[in-house]
């Protein structure tokens, strides 16, 4: 089975996966996609249906701790990393035009 | 013998002897980085060797005074560039986290310092280990120092090429799919991708998390356990991270095989492999035969379909987990921009490198409404029945043999062209991390070319002590290894 991605399917995924693509990276990432589902499509030959999907290896449990602080506030030092910080906060763009 | 040939064990005894100053471990080691490293390129980052001399005082101090004893003291070592560094950058050889530096240490990281580690620098690796060959790297690609014009193997190929060359006794790697393993294959160095939640995640920039597992790469299965045994511990700040019944790894250091069970699944000699490799790894078992090991050959079944669930899954929880990378916490930001949305693609589309774009829109794809059920369960059912052979398999052997790679390393430039090509190379590594096992890879010969042979043992959930003695025997009962190039022209 050959997988043809279309350009309304690429769009989406730019979408979902946060990414703008030229017109000639939208062909290539067309192409790349479409080979690598024809790849893993070979997992249709296999039957799975009496297999549960296993998301971890060992049964998970949810782990529990006391609410209490053990680090310091560190605010200073995490925006010393961001590209743009004013009054000890994080700036962005505006979010509406 | 140079300092460069020691093993890690080896030198921090020569430190705890006073036979060897701290400081000049730490100086040797940074002489050899800046020797041979421009042309190898394992470094994205060296740290400044004040800062390192000043940290080698600090050991050496309390190497003096009684408080530290373990066989790490005052051993340098290189972290691999996924793994935060507090106050050292940490790319994961990505230009969207070019200029990032952590305000804290990964665990595992500071389980080394706890031990009396001397940090030298940051390896190069595939971007967000997503690679096997360490030339995805936003930096440029790492050489192999058996041979400059073959690869690495990765993604830790920057640290198991700057162990192979001598440039540091021991390096931290972390493997997903095979990315301790291969790379140390490739590389005629010894390398551990331990069960998983053996060492804590916390501080691990993550790529498909219910894979991920950091490890050892050292130049033997002595130091690899001493590194393990060092690195391993239950972290609350890790809930994938497992409170073990046993970290004792070292005393698995025993040179002992009669009547262990190993089995070598016939599918990992089948097509593709190279004749060189297949003999190198059947004489391997053989010499574990002569041990008193029981061999024989079964059939794991379903190892064609490892790497397409692989594939899928990583690529899922790579597309979630790379979402953080945004433009507004930290690393890289887009220079031109009028609204939130557009600074997000633009960030994302010119601080991602080309693999990575391909593994984030192949998982968004998987995850999207009416493809989730047919790509990303149809995987995870396919996880199950391969973790279900291994239990079977287990049922029968101790240990599982058989090789880390179809062949050895590669040509500078032959994969990249073709993804699905360089896919297959970690054909044989990648089941064990969909299944959690721990795998061990050590040298076990070369081919024609004079390139090394990695053997790759591999043992049920928890059993790492079984993969670390099966190791450690044949390790025993191995010819000489060689010493690459880099390593050789030292003495």
């Amino acid at each position: 089975m050959a997988n043809v991605i279309d350009d309304e399917t690429i769009d989406y995924v730019g979408i979902l996966a946060k990414l703008e693509l030229s017109d000639e990276e939208k062909e290539q990432a067309k192409a790349d996609m479409a080979r690598m589902l024809d790849y893993v499509d070979t997992l249709n030959a296999l039957d799975t249906a009496s297999a549960e999907p296993m998301t971890h290896i060992y049964p998970i449990n949810n782990v529990f701790r006391e609410d209490v602080v053990v680090n310091s506030d560190g605010s200073e030092e995490s925006l010393a990393n961001a590209p743009k910080a004013k009054e000890n906060q994080y700036v962005v763009p505006k979010t509406f035009a | 013998m140079s300092l460069l040939s020691l093993t890690a064990v080896e030198l921090g005894k020569k430190i705890k002897s006073h036979e060897v100053s701290v400081a000049a471990a730490a100086t040797a080691v940074m002489d050899s980085i800046e020797k041979k490293d421009a042309e190898l390129n394992c470094f994205i980052t060296k740290l400044d060797r004040d800062a390192v001399l000043k940290r080698a005082e600090e050991v050496q101090k309390a190497i003096d005074a009684g408080e530290l004893t373990g066989p790490l003291a005052g051993v340098p070592v290189a972290i691999k560039d996924n793994m935060n560094t507090k106050g050292v950058l940490t790319t994961a050889a990505s230009k969207i986290l070019g200029n990032f530096v952590p305000t804290f240490s990964s665990e595992a990281v500071v389980n080394l310092e706890k031990a009396g580690c001397i940090i030298v620098g940051k390896t190069n690796m595939d971007e967000f280990a997503m690679g096997s060959t360490t030339e995805t790297s936003h930096f440029g690609a790492t050489k192999n120092p058996w041979d400059t014009n073959k690869v690495p193997g990765g993604s830790s190929g920057g640290s198991a090429a700057a162990v192979a060359a001598g440039e540091v006794p021991f390096a931290l790697g972390s493997d997903t799919g095979g990315s301790i393993r291969q790379p140390s294959g490739y590389c005629g160095v010894t390398g551990m991708k331990p069960t998983y939640g053996t060492v804590s995640r916390y501080g691990l920039i993550a790529y498909g998390s219910s894979l991920d597992q950091i490890g050892p790469i050292a130049k033997d299965v002595t130091d690899v356990a001493t590194i393990l045994e060092t690195i391993a511990s239950h972290d609350p700040k890790d809930s994938t991270s497992v409170k073990r019944e046993d970290y004792d790894f070292t005393s698995a250091l025993v040179d002992d095989v009669k009547g262990m069970k190993i089995g070598i699944p016939r599918d990992y000699l089948g097509e593709g492999i190279e004749p060189e490799v297949k003999d190198a790894i059947l004489a391997a078992a053989k010499k574990l035969e002569a041990k008193g090991a029981i061999v024989e050959e079964f059939d794991l079944s379903l190892v064609e379909y490892a790497i397409p669930a692989y594939y899928l899954i990583a690529c899922a929880e790579a597309s979630s987990n790379l979402e953080r990378f945004d433009g507004v916490k930290y690393g890289y930001r887009t220079e031109s921009y009028e609204e939130l949305h557009q600074m997000y693609k633009k960030t994302r589309s010119e601080g991602f490198g080309a693999e990575v774009k391909r593994r984030i829109m192949l998982g968004s794809f998987i995850l999207s409404s009416g493809y989730y059920d047919a790509y990303y369960l149809k995987a995870l059912r396919t996880k199950a029945m391969i973790k279900k052979a291994f239990d079977e398999a287990f049922a029968k052997y101790d240990v599982i043999l058989g090789p880390v790679a179809p062949t050895t390393a590669p040509e500078l430039g032959s994969s990249l062209s073709d993804p699905l090509k360089m896919y297959l190379s970690d054909i044989y590594t990648i089941s064990v991390n969909l299944a959690g096992l721990p795998g061990i890879c050590l040298p076990c010969g070369y081919d024609n070319a004079g390139m090394p042979i990695g053997l790759q043992l591999i043992a049920n959930n928890f059993d790492d002590k079984k993969v670390i003695r099966a190791a450690y025997s044949f390790e025993q009962s191995r010819e000489e290894t060689r010493e690459s190039q880099y390593l050789a022209s030292e003495d």
